[in-house]
């Protein structure tokens, strides 16, 4: 079995609303440093696969097709 | 005149919509989506505003997979007029009728009062009964209003007319209650057969009810 960890993101140049409001949190709470602020999502799978490029190309389709709006997010696949 | 109306898991405007449309003498139909067909005598295909799927991953991202969308689908590409209002403007991006995507109000509040908009664009099959950069007032109610395009898509909406409604004040100046990209609050596909809102004209059917600019828009969508 593989697990698969898949992280969605608005695009860089994509205003991140959120992102920006967690940021001014953080400023408010003092922790100084913080250059940017991006919040996205975490989907985890698990696959029956135990093959690796298999289960890569599963994943990337299943993002490109649902997890993921590729007008507006990006995404990253990790697999363990 | 006949007017199909989606039903989604979690749709709550269809009966809004429904009444509406009855009140201008129109039949209509509510599809549920399970549904692999629409009527073969429906004029106008409605998609309605609510929370399909609660919203789940994405505004409009699972209904889009609903098994009626591939009729949807196949009636837009036949030609036949579809209307999707709020969630229904949200679904009809996530199945790629409409190009752009809507994302959280940029203040990141649900936003629910009424709003001018002006049309920008009458030359298509929707708005044709008005004026171009005449006002309207219409209720708004949405979290993920907040219209994106990226500069090239931009730059091909305005070449086509697609942009049909922008946000403004009473005197038709931009004002932009969500970070609408442009202060869009509705498009048109290159077809001009499909057009999404984010404003609920069927909830500006009756004066008393604060406005009813909805009932010309709506004439409109029903020739």
């Amino acid at each position: 079995m593989i697990k698969a960890i898949v992280n969605v993101s608005l695009k860089a140049g994509v205003l991140d609303s959120q992102g920006k409001a967690v940021h001014h949190a953080l400023d408010s709470l003092h922790f100084n440093g913080v250059n940017d602020v991006r919040v996205g999502k975490q989907i985890i799978l698990k696959l029956d696969t135990d093959n690796k490029e298999t289960a890569m190309n599963d994943v990337t389709k299943m993002c490109e097709e649902l997890l993921a709006n590729t007008v507006i997010e990006d995404y990253e696949i990790e697999l363990v | 005149m006949k007017v199909s109306i989606l039903q989604f898991p979690g749709t709550n405007c269809e009966y809004d919509t429904q009444h509406a449309f009855k009140e201008l003498g129109a039949e209509t139909e509510i599809i549920w989506h399970k549904s692999e067909t629409i009527p073969a005598d429906t004029n106008l295909l409605v998609v309605a505003g609510g929370f399909s799927y609660g919203d789940y991953l994405r505004s409009g991202a699972i209904a889009r997979f609903s098994p009626v969308m591939k009729a949807v689908i196949a009636y837009a590409k036949n030609g036949g007029k579809v209307l999707g209002i709020c969630n229904g403007f949200q679904v009809l991006t996530e199945a790629g009728l409409l190009p752009g995507a809507l994302k959280r109000n940029e203040n990141l509040h649900f936003i629910s009062k009424h709003h001018h908009l002006k049309v920008i664009n009458n030359d298509n099959v929707f708005l044709e009964k008005l004026e171009n950069n005449s006002v309207v007032n219409i209720p708004i109610a949405h979290h993920d209003g907040n219209y994106f395009i990226d500069s090239d898509g931009l730059q091909e909406l305005e070449s086509n007319n697609q942009i049909l409604l922008k946000y403004t004040d009473a005197n038709g100046e931009i004002r932009n209650p969500n970070g609408s990209v442009e202060s869009i609050a509705g498009v048109c596909n290159k077809d001009k057969n499909v057009f999404g809102l984010m404003p609920h004209p069927e909830r500006a059917m009756e004066l008393i009810l604060g406005s009813d600019d909805g009932v010309a828009m709506l004439q409109g969508f029903l020739k």
